[in-house]
């Protein structure tokens, strides 16, 4: 296996992007990732396509957005991973490059969720779990899903809908600095996540990240590549991937991901650290907010803090800028937006900037102390989990960050 | 009077081929503003309706079950794990030898939620609670659990499964009552 560093990053404005096609759409984000490593499309040997589909027209997106971006007769494959779906990607690309059949390959994620009418989203996304069992006689929709976890947690913790808020509000609160988020510009309260209407009790409309188009992509090179091509290659150092059952009733409890948590275990014995108090290690993390309550079991599957505690990091103000582990600074799924298959190379585009720096306005840049960053991406209720550790070093562990 | 599904579902549709028609007809292109009135799109002329098959042969017990107010699941005669929903093979045994057995029906509740926003084919339904409750056996069941009010819902609280016919389709499925009644 070779070492793999990821060299340009391009993402698109998320938002309703009714005025794009699927290839223009992704277009942006290939542009930006081009221009970011100063490649040229012949330079790309492979590239891959995350998109879950489905809502929208096309039913061969890889090749569609393949012409559209002059990135043919380059070989390519679509990938799909629910939610995980961009993720999926980064992975495929980064597979490819580590096994040496690729020395540089693109990771694109694009989704176009407002080709449907908003009933018929509801309609696909709530058949995500187990079509048969859960959705054809029980009708659960994807908040119906969070929804068990948010119960059994609240019961379980004594958490209140007002601790999940203040989920909502935080990533608001950086998705509204954020140009790229499509609530750019809008900041919430807790008094109206609180009133917002209830969708699946008890999460309210404004615990739920929205319905979104988008694109990202990101350009992977093997190491020998990296250094002549940039100064500051951000590493992929370790993915741990995993999944759950498709059939919610047949996990244990309802107040973690096994999935995201098996998924950890693997990304952070790679690197040879403790699934342990693993806040310490990173100076950002973008996790998979679909819902609040999936920050707050994020934090917790992700070992940051133990079980049950990580509604103490967000009563506490410690995902912020500033806080023992800074978490979604771009916006998070909640107000960056959500499209499905760009998610989780958004995440990607996302940590290399952080690492890098480069994050504007500065309000949203974490500090950057260890050099190592981590995205947590769950497709599905925990159907699949993709971990992707990211990092300025190419070799050793993570150190310890100072305390504050 | 609650219009049937069927007839909401047709209505959604031909408001939006009505509105299609009318467009194509004034403009000679099927090409109008989107929701917000902010971009062009071209509204598609195709329509596909999606409807699928779902093979049930091998766990046909299981509804013939339903036909005798029995919900029963499968258990593998040779490790003896209960597989609910029913599997016709036990992976981990790499066998198919398995037994139907008729659920306790006892049950505790270990989650639930309302659904407030319906998806479209469930939308002729009144909010409903779907619950996840663990089965004396030891599986879990997920189902609608019937109450008059949900604010009487409570993790823990004991439950039975029973059959029952879905109205208005008049097919029979499961769902969960309150045990204290």
């Amino acid at each position: 296996m070779r070492e793999v560093a990821v060299v340009g990053v391009g993402h698109a404005k998320f938002g309703r992007r009714t005025d794009t096609t699927l290839g223009e759409l992704a277009w942006e984000a290939v542009k930006e990732a081009l221009e970011d490593a100063r490649l040229d499309q012949r330079d790309i040997q492979y590239f891959v396509v995350g998109n879950a589909g489905g809502w929208s027209a096309e039913s061969l997106p890889a090749v569609v957005v393949g012409e559209y971006c002059g990135l043919s007769p380059k070989g390519t494959m679509r990938v799909e991973a629910a939610c995980a779906t961009g993720s999926a990607a980064l992975y495929n690309a980064y597979l490819a490059v580590a096994s040496g059949m690729a020395d540089i390959a693109m990771a694109i994620g694009v989704e176009k969720m407002y080709e449907s009418p908003t009933p018929t989203v509801v309609e696909f996304i709530g058949r995500a779990g187990n079509y048969f069992w859960e959705f054809e006689n029980f009708g659960l929709t994807f908040p119906g899903y969070y929804a068990l976890y948010m119960t059994a947690y609240m019961n379980r913790f004594g958490a209140t809908e007002e601790d999940f808020c203040k989920v909502a509000v935080k990533n608001h609160h950086y998705g509204s600095i954020n140009p790229k988020a499509q609530f750019y510009g809008t900041k919430i309260t807790i008094d109206q996540c609180l009133k917002s209407r209830y969708v699946a009790w008890p999460i309210k409309l404004y615990d739920a990240s929205p319905i979104t188009d988008g694109a990202a992509a990101a350009i992977l090179v093997s190491e020998d590549l990296a250094r002549k091509i940039t100064d500051t290659p951000v590493w992929i150092r370790s993915v741990g991937v995993a999944t759950g059952t498709a059939n919610l009733s047949k996990r244990p409890d309802f107040i973690g991901l096994d999935a995201a948590y098996q998924a950890a275990e693997q990304a952070f014995k790679r690197i040879g650290i403790e699934h342990k108090d693993t806040w310490k290690y990173f100076d950002v993390a973008d996790v998979h907010d679909c819902f609040t309550i999936a920050e707050v079991m994020a934090y917790e599957d992700l070992g940051f803090v133990e079980r049950g505690m990580g509604i103490q990091l967000i009563r506490n103000g410690q995902t912020y800028k500033g806080g023992l582990i800074p978490v979604n600074l771009d916006g998070g799924l909640k107000a960056k937006g959500h499209p499905i298959g760009a998610t989780g190379t958004s995440m990607a585009v996302e940590m290399t900037k952080q690492l890098r720096q480069s994050v504007e306005p500065r309000d949203r840049q974490a500090d950057i102390y260890t050099g190592w960053a981590l995205s947590h991406n769950v497709g599905g209720t925990g159907h699949y989990a993709y971990i992707t550790i990211y990092s300025l070093d190419k070799d050793g562990s993570p150190k310890v960050k100072p305390r504050r | 009077m609650v219009m049937s599904l069927e007839a909401r579902y047709e209505e959604f549709w031909r408001q939006s081929i009505k509105q299609l028609n009318e467009v194509v007809k004034a403009t000679g292109l099927p090409i109008a503003p989107d929701e917000k009135g902010q971009y062009s799109l071209w509204y598609d002329v195709r329509e596909m309706r999606l409807r699928f098959s779902i093979s049930v042969e091998r766990i046909k017990r299981f509804f013939e079950g339903l036909r005798e107010g029995k919900v029963y699941t499968t258990r593998c005669k040779r490790c003896g794990r209960y597989y609910f929903p029913p599997q016709a093979d036990c992976p981990y045994c790499k066998a198919s030898d398995m037994d139907w057995v008729e659920v306790s029906g006892e049950g505790e509740l270990l989650t639930y939620t309302i659904i407030n926003t319906k998806p479209l084919t469930y939308s002729h339904y009144p909010d409903y609670v779907v619950a996840i409750a663990r089965m004396r056996e030891g599986f879990n069941v997920l189902a609608w659990l019937r109450v008059d009010d949900s604010r009487k819902v409570r993790v823990g609280m004991k439950v039975k499964l029973q059959v029952v016919k879905r109205e208005p389709e008049g097919y029979l499925t499961y769902e969960f009552i309150p045990a204290e009644q």
